[in-house]
């Protein structure tokens, strides 16, 4: 941590970016557009204190350096009503020279898949150019966790869990039904402010089961593991290119929910209420995070905004620098990122009748 | 003893760190900037590390947190500028340095009623920074310590500071506090998304009421129409008298007060989930008990400065535990800090459990940057003191409507949308209706602050409880009525007695003569019905929701209240103290301007910005008021709107931030900053 280092780290970061620009504007050619002297806005339909505020200023510098031009990148922060507001603001927004995009969340998603009344939006009309995805581990306290017979759960079944829940219609509805199906019995405590003040209340001994996405596990479970206070139930898994659930490659030493819920009494990996939670799964998980483009962007904008994240994930030090802010995920570009659009923006009618009735029942939260 | 051997070479480490010239310069760099954007009301920390966010990434974590924590450390220093020079809470931090500094100010004591606060605050740092270091080591087991009850438990106990600044009329400050918590609760409950006092017509009511906006307009859209209208400067003294050296003396006699207050705010600071909304007043409250001649509260006395000044800085340090130790910031701009520390180096400082474990030189580096950072800020905070303090000898028609402009600003930021100048207006009015009446405006910032987590947690204890009790009667027991709540009950019940016992003697709004019964009723009436309806809305929740339990309470409650006073003031003669009316006599009654001709002026300013968007319509506000109202030249005039546009515009340019648009720019497609 001396000034040597700095000094160092500093140069090699000028020769990387130099190096990513320079191959840059070869592959962009004559055919992209040009940013210099521009400011590029980028909306987080979020405050600057969430999930999607570290995600956008991670990537920001980054995509400065390598969209041609070297515009300044600036995150703009437009909260409200659960980033509906924000949504809906970019969706009466026209493509006009390709300075404005948008970072929507699986916030985002759910209200839209849910035909929540207040969405105004629609994915169908803008223009992918990056999709992150994430995962999230269950855990619970060592006493409770002694009693899983290997895979199976069937011995919780009988267990009074407590759950610190943010919102019955937010990314918490993944785990809660995945719980539900296990057989747990898990009552919702609402009026969490974030997934961090759920991990507080299960360290403090109020909440006996909880998750978090990948890297708040990592940063505020693992020490927990360590110490013997926590041990970790299921991940949600992730997706392969077929589209099957398999061992997150995160923690590929943790089994996924579809084995765990293959192993317990009552639960089953196909059906109705298994088709509606993969779906959301999906929609909250592996295709969580997406830049967009504004309706009506350019060819050339959408290939000169994806060669540009291309850049940036084919920098030497991505890995690196990505896997301790934002996990060891897949960021998406081009053709995967547009097949991760539509999978996490479109579920089976069936499957969201059931969610939306099973919201209803469990919780009486109407969506109409 | 294991723990003190690893912690002493990581303290030595912490200042190896520290006392490198570069990492100096960016700590002095960070406290000015900090300063700078801190003296301006409503913009905190949160606006001054956005600014910073974007150089964050890949910088030397070291130099990135002497930049951050110095910006950080003084936004409660710097803001008390505002809280005593204007009577403007410029954060959450100084609600209550409101209270006894601008009657200072007013008096003509402007510096040394900052010297004081400044000292406090410095001194405040120190104790927290000396307390943190030996504390974060056995934080985390303390602090899990506190469940659910006991959060509940300390919120009561914060709302019982009402008892003391309740007013005469120790009835009408409930109804005070219990209108600010029916306020608090407007938007989509926390338990199932049902909406209280709002729909979805109305997006803008469904996300509640921002503190900025509540703060600003219950404080400072009063304190300026007032000033406004009698025409003269802040001081009611020209010579400003007592200097800097005399507030550092009054700091030194109240030292203990000072050690007490630091405590109480490191101690409620490392509570994570309240953050620091409590501390000033707990603090305040604390200084107004432990006085024994309590007549000059709320009128200038020194120790209702030197209280909530000492807490508001060591608070920043107690938050650091939550923040640090856990993962949870306890503030919006701890929340930023957090986000940004991944961004630093190579995003090796993860905070979280393993903080202490990993980086225990980082973490006490940021404690000792936040200190040190103190130290420096208030030098400098001091040293500028008696030149700024003579803002208050200025005539008070040619700094409002900068002071507009300021305020505008920063509430539009809240939620950049036009109603937020709408909401800052209406509670202005409200606030200029309560002080008016003497309804006590700090039991209603008070019961809005606290209503958000007065509700959560009792929803959430409740139901913990239950599930508890299912179990065990026991096990339910021992969750609700543990130790530290039963102590917590009982400080806080001798609180309640004692203050409504000295309430009648602290004046928090000064003293207010009474008048005639029609207008304090008229008020009454329409307090009542606002209340009535409330319980209404609430009651028309379906009653399987948790969102409707705790507004139908509070309100239940106040219109007990309110039907008490309805029949006192039935009863009483109209000299009575519950018909207090500032207009009747006293500087109200002699002002130069009327109150709706004043308050015309500011309602002009929003209807133009609906119209033609904010900058349009603070050029014609600024020319037009200098000229109509102020009287100055037509050059001055001219002069005066080109220096405060420039200085706005450069403001938000600075900070990447646009202006409320207008109807004008939905049709036509404007240049920024005109957009």
């Amino acid at each position: 941590m001396s000034l040597i280092t700095t000094t160092r780290r500093v140069a090699v970061g000028l020769v990387a970016a130099a190096a990513a620009t320079f191959s840059l504007q070869a592959h962009a050619g004559g055919h992209g557009i040009d940013l210099s002297g521009k400011t590029v806005e980028w909306i987080i339909p979020f405050s600057e204190t969430g999930g999607s505020a570290k995600w956008a200023n991670f990537y920001a510098p980054l995509l400065s350096e390598a969209l041609p031009g070297e515009p300044t990148v600036v995150v703009k922060f437009m909260p409200g009503a659960g980033s509906t507001k924000g949504a809906n603001f970019f969706q009466e927004q026209e493509y006009d020279d390709g300075t404005l995009i948008f970072g929507s969340s699986g916030s985002t998603q759910f209200p839209f898949l849910l035909s929540d009344p207040r969405v105004k939006y629609n994915y169908a009309d803008w223009n992918v150019v990056l999709a992150s995805g994430t995962g999230g581990v269950a855990y619970l306290p060592p006493d409770l966790a002694a009693k899983m017979d290997g895979l199976s759960a069937t011995p919780l079944q009988g267990e009074d869990f407590i759950y610190g829940n943010q919102g019955a219609t937010r990314l918490d509805l993944v785990p809660t039904l995945a719980w539900e199906m296990l057989g747990l019995n898990v009552e919702s405590v609402m009026g969490i402010k974030g997934r961090g003040d759920g991990r507080l209340m299960f360290e403090r001994g109020e909440a006996n089961i909880d998750y978090q996405t990948s890297s708040s596990y990592l940063s505020g479970v693992t020490p927990l593991v360590e110490a013997g206070t926590a041990v970790p139930m299921m991940t949600w898994g992730a997706l392969d290119d077929a589209g099957n659930i398999v061992r997150d490659p995160t923690f590929p030493d943790i089994p996924t929910f579809k084995e765990v819920c293959e192993a317990t009494d009552g639960c089953e990996t196909s059906g109705e209420k298994w088709d509606a939670w993969k779906a959301f799964f999906i929609a909250g998980f592996p295709a969580q995070k997406m830049v967009f483009l504004p309706a009506g962007a350019t060819a050339d904008a959408i290939a000169t905004y994806t060669a540009a994240f291309e850049a940036v994930k084919a920098r030497a030090d991505f890995a690196e620098i990505s896997g301790k802010r934002l996990g060891k995920y897949p960021q998406m570009t081009g053709e995967a990122a547009q097949t991760a659009l539509e999978s996490g923006t479109n579920v089976t009618p069936e499957a969201k009748d059931f969610v939306v009735n099973w919201l209803q029942e469990k919780y009486g939260v109407s969506l109409n | 003893m294991d723990v003190i051997m690893e912690a002493l070479p990581a303290l030595g480490d912490a200042w190896g760190l520290i006392l490198q010239p570069v990492v100096i310069g960016y700590l002095v760099l960070g406290v000015v900037m900090g300063l700078c954007i801190g003296v301006f009301p409503g913009l905190g920390g949160i606006a001054g590390l956005s600014l910073l966010l974007p150089f964050m990434f890949g910088m030397d974590p070291i130099l990135g947190l002497a930049l951050m924590v110095g910006m950080v450390a003084v936004v409660p220093t710097s803001d008390t500028f505002a809280s005593v020079l204007m009577g403007i809470p410029g954060s959450s931090a100084s609600q209550a340095t409101v209270l006894d500094g601008f009657p200072m100010a007013k008096k003509g004591k402007a510096a040394r009623a900052l010297s004081a606060a400044f000292a406090s605050s410095l001194f405040g740092g120190l104790v927290g920074a000396s307390f943190l270091t030996v504390f974060i080591l056995i934080a985390r087991p303390i602090v899990l310590e506190f469940r659910t009850p006991e959060l509940l438990m300390i919120t009561i106990f914060g709302l019982s500071m009402v008892g003391i600044l309740a007013g005469r009329v120790a009835i009408k400050g409930i109804v005070a506090a219990g209108l600010g918590m029916l306020i608090g609760t407007i938007g989509e409950g926390a338990s199932s998304g049902d909406l209280r006092m709002s729909s979805y017509d109305l997006p803008y009511l469904t996300d509640g009421l921002k503190l900025v906006i509540v703060g600003l307009g219950i404080f400072a859209i009063p304190e300026i129409v007032s000033l406004l209208r009698q025409d003269r400067a802040i001081s009611s003294e020209p010579q400003l008298g007592g200097g800097w050296l005399e507030g550092v003396r009054d700091w030194f006699a109240n030292i203990w007060l000072s050690v007490r207050c630091s405590i109480i705010g490191v101690v409620v600071g490392v509570i994570p989930g309240l953050g620091g909304s409590v501390v000033d007043w707990i603090a305040y409250g604390h200084a107004v008990q432990t006085t024994k001649d309590k007549s000059n509260f709320g009128k200038g006395e020194v120790r209702g400065v030197i209280g909530p000044e000492s807490s508001n800085n060591a608070k920043e340090g107690g938050g650091l535990v939550p923040t640090l130790l856990f993962g949870i910031p306890g503030s919006g701009s701890m929340a930023i800090f957090i986000g940004a520390i991944a961004l630093l180096g190579s995003g090796q400082i993860e905070v979280g459990p393993a903080m202490l474990k990993n980086n225990l030189d980082i973490t006490y580096s940021i404690v000792w940057l936040l200190a040190l950072a103190n130290v420096v800020g208030t030098i400098i905070c001091i040293a500028a003191s008696g030149g700024i303090a003579k803002l208050t000898t200025i005539r008070f028609a040619l700094l409002a409507p900068f002071l507009f402009m300021i305020i505008s600003f920063a509430a539009f930021q809240s939620g950049q949308n036009l109603m937020d100048l709408v909401a800052l207006f209406a509670i202005g009015f409200l606030g200029l209706m309560m002080r008016r009446f003497d309804w006590s405006r700090p039991a209603f910032l008070i019961g809005f602050v606290l209503s958000t987590p007065a509700e959560n947690y009792a929803n959430q204890a409740l139901q913990i409880a239950q599930s508890r009790f299912r179990k065990s009667f026991e096990d339910g027991l021992d969750y609700i009525f543990s130790p530290i709540v039963i102590v917590l009950l009982i400080i806080t019940v001798i609180s309640v007695v004692m203050g409504l016992r000295q309430a009648k003697n602290i004046m928090a709004e000064g003293d207010v003569q009474s008048g005639s019964k029609r207008a304090p009723f008229v008020m009454l009436l329409v307090v009542t019905g606002y209340i009535a309806y409330a319980f209404y809305d609430a009651a028309s929740i379906p009653s399987f929701s948790r969102d409707r339990t705790f507004p139908m309470f509070v309100a239940g409650v106040c219109l007990v209240g309110c039907a008490i006073l309805i029949i006192t003031m039935m009863l009483k003669p109209e000299t009575d103290t519950i018909f207090a009316d500032r207009e009747k006599s006293g500087e109200e009654a002699d002002a130069t301007h009327g109150l709706w001709p004043t308050l015309a002026w500011f309602a002009g300013l929003l209807i133009l910005t609906s119209l033609f968007g904010f900058i349009l319509a603070l050029t014609v506000f600024l020319f037009s008021f200098m000229k109509l109202r102020a009287r100055v030249s037509t050059a001055y005039a001219a002069i005066y709107t080109a220096v405060g546009l420039t200085f706005m515009c450069g403001m938000a340019w600075l900070l990447n931030r646009d202006f409320p648009p207008g109807l004008l720019q939905e049709y036509a497609d404007l240049p920024w900053p005109l957009t």
